[in-house]
């Protein structure tokens, strides 16, 4: 088994109104400094030996992204 | 004339959409969304709710059900379906219609009577309507800001394919005031707000949505 990390982020010029809520809560906060934040999701795949590269690029594109407005990355990580 | 009109986990607005097939006099043919074909209908409703739960994004595990591969492939030999609200959503997520449905861009869950132009009455689902007439219909969504690049914008303004666009304030962030578009050939159309509320003055704001299902019987009868 390998662990596979797949991060899924709203492309730059896409409006990201939830990652502007939390920049606009910091300041209330009392956090300055922050400039910009961008929300997106992060998935954590637990997957057999025999999958490849290819098969995991394909989930990630079809399915756990929309490229339409989203960008990801697919990554192999030590578990 | 059978109109299919899916159920999925988590759908809400079948039963009105159901109703509105019937004020127009079509019959309204429930659709399961693990069936395998699509019991003969002439068309198919899509409707409103929260599929599988809005889970990983709104449509984007209905667009995968059984019944979604049937309907992909009859509406890819230019059977009429209708997309609304979440309908609309799975519908992008499918790929039948271009673009993506984002969160509205003050947060907020709109709810509320909205005003819409019609832009185009060219399509299966429109005929009914004057060019740049303008209808009272219900939007209750909080995913509702219609997005697509620079180019697909171009595209569907270029060739007409914006159907309706919200009348006043811009509700939820929809690039070009977009509330509904439809494909190439007319066939497919995908809205946020939701006609099927919107067929009997004892019930909903207006009547004015039942044109576009009175549109449908027009599209279907003489086909």
């Amino acid at each position: 088994m390998a662990r596979v990390v797949v991060d899924v982020m709203p492309k730059p010029e896409i409006l990201d109104p939830q990652g502007q809520a939390v920049a606009n809560a910091l300041p209330r906060l009392g956090f300055d400094g922050i400039t910009s934040v961008r929300q997106g999701k992060h998935f954590e795949l637990e997957v057999a030996d025999d999958v490849d590269d290819a098969t995991l690029a394909k989930i990630a594109e079809t399915f756990l992204a929309n490229p339409v407005i989203e960008d990801w990355v697919v990554r192999r990580v030590e578990a | 004339m059978r109109v299919g009109v899916i159920t999925f986990p988590g759908t809400l607005d079948d039963v009105d959409a159901a109703r509105a097939v019937q004020y127009a006099g079509g019959e309204a043919v429930k659709l399961w969304h693990a069936d395998h074909d699509l019991k003969d209908v002439d068309a198919v409703i899509v409707p409103g709710g929260f599929s599988y739960g809005d889970y990983l994004r709104c449509g984007a595990i209905a667009r995968f059900a059984p019944v979604m591969q049937e309907v992909i492939d009859a509406a890819r030999k230019g059977m009429p379906v209708l997309g609304i609200c979440n309908g609309f959503q799975i519908l992008c997520e499918a790929h039948l219609l271009p673009g993506a449905l984002i969160r509205n861009h003050k947060l907020h869950f709109v709810c509320r009577d909205q005003w819409l132009k019609v832009e185009n009455n060219a399509t299966a689902w429109t005929s009914r309507y004057d060019q740049g007439a303008e209808i009272l219909v219900p939007l209750k969504s909080g995913e509702g800001g219609y997005q697509a690049d620079q180019s697909t914008l171009d595209e569907l303004e270029g060739e007409g394919r914006v159907v309706f666009r919200y009348v006043g304030e811009n509700p939820n962030g929809s690039r070009n005031d977009i509330a509904g578009i439809t494909s190439a050939n007319g066939r497919i159309v995908g809205l946020m707000p939701h006609p099927e509320h919107a067929i009997d003055a004892l019930t909903g704001p207006t009547d004015d949505g039942l044109g576009m299902f009175l549109s449908l019987v027009d599209a279907v009868v003489t086909a």
